[in-house]
């Protein structure tokens, strides 16, 4: 009975979407031969794929509510993670291991994986920047890639014209774009959270459009070319060996911001962050400076965007502003909201995903972007919370025998 | 003096277009507090279904009335059908999920979207036909004000002037006005509280799609991407005047119309949204809550 009243239900979806993708799907118009193709048979697989992902969902569904039914009380979302993190023992022999194969890996694997990998490990630091803002601090950013931004310019212009090397920029880039961070933040603190966003998002649009107008500073579109990759010690390396120097440098990277950003979060300010995001006025009743609390949120997540931009700059020694667009602070975000917002396991594990998927996925080239914007969706509809959820920390009072 | 009216007429047509679309995400954001980022994409593909019709019907050879008013309609009713979908989708599981989650949600459903057009259809910018005749009675001030102009601010005011008789006196419109003041109360009094949402995704959508052909016959040609920009402009328009307020939108985008177009006639057409965002960016600081906008006090 049930069975047939699902079969139906799935038909009216199938049907409905049949009806939805039409126009776009099946008709297919060249208004200059002027000719018209019905591609019908897009219709027939709109119609199977959604009649069997329905029923398959129902399925789960059904399945759902029998578990549920069957054992009322359910263990508080607490997973393998979660105890490994809590067992210090098991932490240091996983945290060793994960070393172990990251400094072994450019040995096993070809250039272009190694090239692959730094750029995930780009975007984890980015990812835990930006958690700063938005995962701990609450303050929603859309504009974030306006401080990467910041940073990769920094280092293309003081090279192109100074001839300024990497490690003498990257503190630069990072102050930059730290300073950059707390310009935006002053007229912003009086807003509150869509109003943020979009100041922010304007932020970085503002940002894009000058390196893309401003020609004579940034060279406009066709951006700057020929940036010099980090030295060592005045050494010069091949192509080859300045990769895998390249993601050395980002192990490095992505360690050390594990430790501050891990510091940070069990810090006076961090506490301060969260307080914030939490209740407003109740933290400022507690007697935290508002003010000062967001701002160091914004230069904090702005100093790692900023250091990232150099990095990224020397990396692939060629950059124009079409690399700053909004996806890309888009993506950061999702790195973020996927991962689990404010916990920092969940935001590495976000970005290794997001930034690889898409990778590997390039063998399906034209639908990934599809897959990559499904993803979302059916990640945020599955698991609102994100990946690693984050679990507030809390005391526990243990009865005394 | 001549320059100065075409472009407070170029200003108003960009305005009024914002408007139509600023107030999908006005509405949407009254009752679920969602910034509805797919809404762009909504609007594009509005403009994507009007294209389509109206080149079949042109090839086979209808009136040009009546391919205005088919290619309108289908506009509407597709770009309806989508916003509601979407919203079953991946809005409605995410009612009371963190806050985020629902606007990461849209960025991805955005995404999808575009890609999903530009895959079935094409990267490639295709040429609109024009829908709006050229009136002979416009003759004499055509270098000054188009007849696309005239049309879009007569069709943006009827629009506007149905909406402003929908929310005001219908019994949709009121259980929408009771639903954005307080959607516990409005379901205590009986008010069907998900139908409500899909009306407004649905009235949204439906401005958008009319504002999509609009525009799009306007400019004269159309392609997978021009869903973003627009989307973006019209949620700064939708803040500016104070997101939630209807009136705000309308004023808001006709801010942006005429800023744009000013300073693209008078100062520089590179920096077109550099000015946009700026004066959100100027407005917002003084007035953090919009121009029409309620500060919200806070008891504690």
């Amino acid at each position: 009975m049930l069975l047939i009243k699902e079969l139906k239900k799935a038909l009216g979806v199938a049907l409905w979407f049949v009806f939805l993708t039409f126009p776009i799907m099946v008709i297919k118009v060249d208004p200059i031969e002027r000719i018209i193709r019905y591609r019908w048979e897009n219709a027939a697989y709109v119609a199977i794929v959604t009649f069997t992902v329905y029923l398959v969902m129902s399925f789960i569904k059904l399945r759902k509510l029998r578990v549920t039914a069957d054992k009322k009380e359910s263990k508080p979302s607490r997973n393998v993670i979660h105890s490994i993190l809590n067992n210090k023992k098991q932490l240091a022999v996983l945290s060793f291991m994960i070393l172990a194969i990251a400094l072994v890996f450019p040995h096993f694997f070809s250039v272009y994986q190694t090239n692959v990998m730094t750029t995930a490990l780009m975007y984890v630091v980015l990812g835990l920047g930006l958690n700063i803002v938005v995962g701990m601090a609450g303050l929603l950013d859309l504009g974030f890639v306006a401080f990467y931004a910041v940073g990769a310019y920094s280092y293309a212009l003081l090279n192109y014209h100074f001839g300024l090397g990497f490690w003498v920029v990257l503190p630069i880039g990072g102050a930059l774009a730290a300073i950059f961070g707390i310009i935006l933040g002053f007229p912003v603190l009086r807003l509150r959270g869509d109003y943020l966003a979009i100041v922010t998002l304007g932020f970085g649009e503002i940002i894009r459009l000058i390196l893309e107008n401003w020609g004579e500073f940034s060279q406009g579109p066709s951006g700057i070319s020929n940036i010099s990759r980090p030295g060592f010690f005045g050494m010069d390396f091949s192509l080859e060996t300045s990769i895998m120097y390249m993601y050395y440098i980002m192990v490095i990277g992505v360690i050390v911001t594990i430790f501050i950003v891990n510091r940070l979060q069990d810090s006076r300010l961090g506490r301060a962050w969260i307080a914030l995001r939490e209740d407003e006025i109740a933290c400022q009743a507690m007697g935290i400076d508002k003010r000062k609390t967001k701002l160091a949120a914004f230069s904090l997540g702005a100093f790692w965007a900023g250091l990232i931009g150099v990095v990224f700059a020397a990396k692939t020694t060629f950059i124009n502003p079409a690399s700053f667009t909004f996806l890309e602070s888009a993506i950061i975000l999702s790195i973020v909201v996927l991962g689990g917002m404010g916990s920092i396991i969940g935001v590495i594990i976000g970005a290794f995903i997001l930034i690889l998927m898409p990778e590997y996925l390039r063998a399906l080239s034209e639908y990934r972007m599809l897959a990559f914007g499904g993803v979302m969706v059916a990640m945020m509809v599955f698991r609102p919370q994100g990946m690693i959820a984050n679990i507030r920390r809390t005391y526990k009072f243990e009865k005394q025998k | 003096m001549d320059y100065f009216i075409e472009l407070l007429f170029s200003g108003l047509t960009r305005g009024s277009i914002y408007a139509l679309i600023a107030l999908g995400y006005t509405m949407v954001y009254g009752i679920i507090g969602l910034i509805n980022f797919a809404h762009g994409e909504i609007y594009m593909i509005g403009a994507f279904t009007a294209f389509i019709v109206a080149t079949v019907l042109s090839i086979y050879g209808f009136p040009l009335l009546a391919i205005i008013v088919i290619a309108g309609v289908a506009a509407a009713v597709w770009s309806s059908a989508y916003g509601y979908t979407i919203e079953k989708i991946a809005y409605k599981p995410l009612r009371h999920a963190p806050r985020l989650s629902p606007l990461i949600s849209a960025i991805g459903m955005s995404i999808f979207l575009q890609n999903y057009v530009l895959l079935a259809q094409t990267s490639d910018f295709l040429p609109f036909p024009a829908l709006i005749p050229e009136f002979e009675f416009m003759e004499p001030v055509a270098h000054i004000v188009g007849s696309s102009d005239l049309v879009i601010l007569i069709t943006t005011t009827i629009v506007m002037l149905i909406l402003t008789y929908i929310i005001k006196f219908t019994r949709v419109g009121k259980a929408m006005r009771a639903t954005a003041q307080d959607r516990t109360m409005a379901m205590l009094v009986g008010i069907n509280v998900n139908q409500i949402i899909s009306a407004t995704f649905i009235i949204g959508s439906a401005l958008a799609a009319i504002g999509g052909l609009l525009i799009a016959s306007h400019i004269g040609q159309i392609n997978f991407y021009i869903g973003f920009i627009a989307g973006i402009k019209a949620f700064t328009a939708a803040v500016l005047g104070g997101i939630g307020s209807i009136p705000g939108a309308v004023l808001g985008s006709l801010v942006l119309g005429l800023t744009e177009s000013f300073a693209t006639g008078y100062v520089s057409s590179d920096y077109e949204d550099v000015f946009a965002f700026s004066l959100l960016v100027l407005i917002l600081i003084f007035k953090p809550s919009g121009l029409l906008g309620k500060a919200e006090t806070k008891k504690v």
